[in-house]
């Protein structure tokens, strides 16, 4: 029973990171209807970038977060502004096929400089300490900050999305962008800073991951795909219902892991695949 | 009552033109190629019937991607889902079942076909986008399953053992005369397919989706269709693949490392025409067999190629060509000449 108990608890922090991998994929197909194939290699760069910080500034990896975050958001403005914004359109071919291109330049890039050795981010014994909960049960210091960091950037882009006026400009731009741009909306300002956000929080987000476990180049795919079942099983439109995705797809693949090593992966897909059959809106849509 | 001045034959005569002196030229020419190929193996070096399967299975792959994403609107980076099924279907029917191996790979294009119909109740309920990241998704969890099935000899893969016993001249000839079939058999299905009523369909269906499901056209059941072929030729391609590879592997098979390739050939030669996926296929292999020592930095040059092409030529090689010479080898379209 304790034991399932904490397969449960230990899911759940998990699901945390993939609520911060998938916030950013969300908030790119919410605003321009974009699915961004690269988005599991900007975790994996900015994991990296984390990296070197760490080890050339000697950095705690949460200060080295204050360089990767606005470097991270410099990137995904300029890859927007400079690239993306030109293949935006009814066909969603140009928009998968570049970001698709990005993807295997960014793998291989890292594989040139970093070879293809798996790496990890030192967080000075914060990796191994626990915090004990209760009933025999402890969960680890650095889990629990970064479900607490999904908790707290999941509320953030829900308030600036509801209640900012940048935030409204993305709904509108979202809804009718011509419309959006006859009131004054720039539109391609709206997708620059939307696609600037999306990569800024995976500046948290590959720091957290190099620290949690070891990263390597060819690493992004995999996490694309699990901010993609995040996003699915939550249901588009709300950053709530994707932080509950990701969190239900950390407890699907931690019981699976507990169950037998071989499965854990293939288990998050089989409830990611039971949500599209039977719920194929996925669990908490709201149509934004 | 006075008839009125106007002749009914006065308006200048059209007729509908289906064939063009290209597509007759190309007609003759791909009849003697396909003379020539039938006769290699009798003289040409066994290393160069290898190297024609190679490409023979590349070029499937891009007739069946551009059959899928440039005429059925689908974009898929999921299609090694079927290259893996199809693989994995030759050495089970051959290896454990039995068959004769050669009879093995239209037989895997059908279990690919197979696998294709509950696939693709998943993946139609995703949209654009995030289609394509389901049908990757798919591949990832027949990846998964697979690996997990030690019969088969799980993530490390193995071998294709059915071949033993059989002469070694034998199993080349015959392994090329497949992928002869195969070449020409996937062009022809995609050329009939687009002249037929189903690729008036397509054609419809790719400038508005909801004008032709207006006009009668059942829209989810003509790309359920298109998806299905585009399984059974990815599945053959696979098999095709892994006869000549005689070694499987979960990652070889359903590594996402074949989206790029497949993409890159149809998005180079011209998204969206016969010929196009044809020129990709021809230009890629001769690039990586010159430029693939260089790694890593072939793979970045083919990531940027890939990107400027969209933005700067979305139609590819064969779309200029199309437009500056008016020559079109596979004319699909029924065009009005006066």
């Amino acid at each position: 029973m304790l034991t399932w108990l904490d397969t449960l608890l230990q899911g759940v922090m998990l699901g945390g990171l993939y609520a911060l991998f998938a916030m950013g994929l969300s908030l790119m197909f919410g605003v321009m209807r974009l699915v961004n194939v690269a988005h599991g290699d900007f975790v994996i760069l900015t994991a990296f970038a984390g990296f070197v910080v760490v080890d050339t500034l000697h950095l705690h990896p949460f200060a080295a977060m204050l360089v990767v975050v606005p470097l991270a958001f410099g990137v995904g403005y300029a890859v927007q502004h400079g690239v993306l914004t030109r293949t935006i359109g009814r066909d969603p071919l140009p928009s998968l096929v570049v970001t698709f291109g990005i993807s295997i330049i960014i793998q291989n890039l890292l594989l040139e400089i970093f070879s293809a050795d798996t790496r990890s981010i030192r967080a000075g014994g914060l990796e191994t300490q626990s915090l004990p909960v209760g009933g025999g049960l402890a969960v680890g210091w650095l889990p629990l900050m970064i479900f607490v960091s999904a908790l707290v950037i999941t509320a953030l882009f829900q308030w600036f999305f509801d209640r900012t006026r940048l935030g409204r400009a993305f709904r509108a731009t979202s809804d009718d962008h011509e419309a959006a741009a006859l009131v004054g909306v720039d539109n391609r300002r709206v997708y620059a800073l939307a696609t600037a956000i999306a990569v800024g929080i995976l500046g948290v987000a590959g720091i957290f991951h190099g620290m949690r476990t070891t990263i390597a180049p060819g690493d992004g795919p995999a996490q694309l795909i699990y901010a993609f079942e995040a996003v699915i099983i939550g249901g588009m439109g709300s950053f709530w219902g994707t932080f509950a995705g990701g969190v239900i797809l950390g407890v699907a693949q931690s019981i699976g892991f507990r169950a037998d090593p071989g499965w854990g992966i293939l288990i998050g897909h089989v409830v990611f695949i039971a949500v599209l059959l039977f719920k194929p809106n996925g669990l908490f849509p709201k149509t934004r | 009552m006075q008839a009125t001045d106007t002749h009914p034959n006065s308006a200048p005569e059209f007729r509908v033109e289906r064939a063009t002196r290209a597509s007759r030229t190309t007609l003759a020419a791909g009849a003697a190629l396909l003379a020539l190929l039938s006769s290699m193996p009798l003289w040409a070096d066994s290393s160069w019937l290898r190297q024609f399967t190679e490409f023979a299975c590349l070029l499937v792959m891009a007739q069946m991607w551009n059959l899928l994403g440039g005429y059925g609107g689908m974009v898929s980076i999921g299609q090694q889902a079927f290259i893996g099924v199809g693989g994995y279907a030759l050495i089970v029917l051959g290896n454990f079942l039995g068959l004769n191996p050669f009879l093995c790979i239209p037989i895997a294009g059908l279990v690919a076909a197979v696998v294709a119909i509950p696939t693709s109740q998943i993946v139609f309920r995703l949209q654009g986008g995030y289609f394509a990241i389901g049908t990757w998704a798919m591949a990832e969890i027949y990846r998964l399953v697979v690996a997990n099935i030690s019969a088969v000899g799980g993530g490390s893969g193995t071998s294709f053992t059915a071949l033993y016993g059989i002469a070694r001249s034998t199993r080349e000839s015959l392994t090329f005369w497949i992928a002869v079939v195969a070449v020409f058999g996937s062009i022809a299905l995609v050329y009939l397919l687009l002249r037929s009523r189903l690729g008036l369909a397509l054609t419809a269906i790719r400038d508005s989706e909801v004008a032709s499901e207006s006009q009668g056209i059942d829209v989810r059941r003509t790309k359920f269709l298109v998806y299905v072929m585009a399984a059974f030729g990815f599945g053959v391609a696979g098999a095709l693949y892994f006869l000549n590879n005689l070694r499987i592997s979960p990652d070889a098979a359903f590594g996402v490392h074949w989206s790029p390739v497949v993409i890159f050939m149809v998005i180079i030669g011209g998204l969206g025409t016969i010929e196009g996926p044809l020129i990709g296929a021809a230009l890629y292999f001769a690039m990586s067999k010159i430029f693939s020592d260089y790694g890593a930095w072939y793979l970045i040059a083919l990531g940027l190629i890939a990107v400027v092409v969209t933005i700067k030529f979305p139609k590819g090689i064969w779309g200029f060509v199309e437009q500056r010479w008016d020559l079109r080898c596979f004319p699909v379209q029924r065009r009005l000449r006066s």
